[in-house]
């Protein structure tokens, strides 16, 4: 769909660029994963906020899980996610089998070590989103396989 | 149901306000990054650039549309064809210089600053310049340079955004030496 382009190419640019502006090498790629997740931190908050305007309160913490694996992923990438676990004990992993910002980059192990750069964003946007919702959470992510990827969220209890 | 049409509107929405958003996130990064505004209008320009590179590419596969014969027709495609495409508004093209290479694209709304206010110590910031890079950078490819840059910007108190684009030579496909 023409109108994920633009977000895609936007999310590449800003990868290279905050790498790019990273004064050391190595080092640097845990500030860069943070601040690439503190901005989709910010984008899920409000992404959330005009989302779930006219929508009911959620009964319970597995119904705002689904709502992140049904409607919001589905506004940001055009697809649900495929596959829900939970331990019931507040943690949560999403798995999607085609993410949409990895499928173009690789259809198996090439690149692997490239793919955490790609999926801090995402990680920011679920925190963001849960957090807009009154769920306080950490998002992670991690890929054995392009373009699957699985996210886990672990509920914190305030 | 009446809602499940609400949400198929609606996604088409949220997707523009998914990039508007990311946008801004950006915007407040480099800012952050870089003390002054020229800094941050340069390098906006400079990442608009090489998604224009890319994006034309995307562009040309979408909508099959064949070379364009003069820099008239090139206006038209990109207001009423790739806007619409990407950012799913048309601006309106007018203010044609009479040497015909000059022309301005009006926007009545762009949707990048949508929710977005300048404070008052950022007002030379040209907020949406990304635009300006990608504009560059696409048709550099199709072989044209061009100048482009806001003439108005609603987020500095004009009435509408307006993108002057200016062109300036054909560029020679160069083969490399050897080649016949």
């Amino acid at each position: 769909m023409a109108d994920e382009a633009p977000f895609q190419f936007l999310h590449n640019e800003m990868i290279q660029y905050i790498y790019k502006t990273a004064e050391n090498g190595e080092t640097e790629n845990g500030r860069n994963i943070t601040k690439l997740e503190t901005m989709g931190f910010r984008v899920g908050q409000g992404l959330i906020e005009r989302l779930t305007k006219d929508t009911a309160r959620y009964k319970d913490e597995l119904d705002v899980m689904k709502f992140i694996c049904k409607d919001f992923w589905t506004c940001v990438f055009k697809k649900q996610i495929d596959n829900l676990r939970t331990n019931h004990q507040g943690i949560y992993v999403l798995q999607d089998n085609k993410f949409r910002l990895l499928s173009q980059m690789s259809a198996g192990k090439q690149y692997l070590d490239q793919a955490p750069k790609y999926l801090a964003f995402t990680c920011g946007l679920v925190r963001g989103g849960l957090s807009n919702l009154g769920v306080k959470s950490i998002v992670t992510a991690e890929v054995s396989v392009m373009p699957a990827c699985k996210f886990q969220v672990m509920i914190q209890k305030v | 149901m009446s809602r499940q049409s609400n949400r198929t509107t609606d996604s088409k929405k949220m997707n523009s306000e998914l990039f508007t958003l990311t946008y801004g996130a950006l915007v407040t990064q480099l800012c952050k990054d870089y003390e002054n505004d020229e800094e941050v209008n340069k390098q906006l320009d400079k990442m608009g650039y090489n998604i224009g590179v890319r994006l034309i590419e995307d562009f040309l596969a979408r909508s099959s549309i064949g070379r364009c014969q003069d820099f008239r027709e090139t206006a038209d495609v990109i207001a009423k064809v790739a806007f619409k495409m990407y950012l799913g508004i048309t601006p309106s093209v007018t203010n044609w210089s009479p040497a015909g290479d000059e022309f301005s694209l009006i926007l009545e709304n762009n949707p990048l600053v949508d929710f977005v206010e300048l404070p008052d110590n950022h007002s030379t910031l040209i907020y949406s310049n990304l635009l300006c890079g990608v504009l560059r950078g696409a048709l550099e490819m199709v072989q044209m340079a061009v100048d482009v840059k806001f003439a108005q910007d609603t987020l500095r108190g004009d009435n509408v955004t307006e993108i002057r684009m200016k062109f300036i030579k054909r560029i020679e496909e160069n083969l490399p030496a050897g080649d016949e």
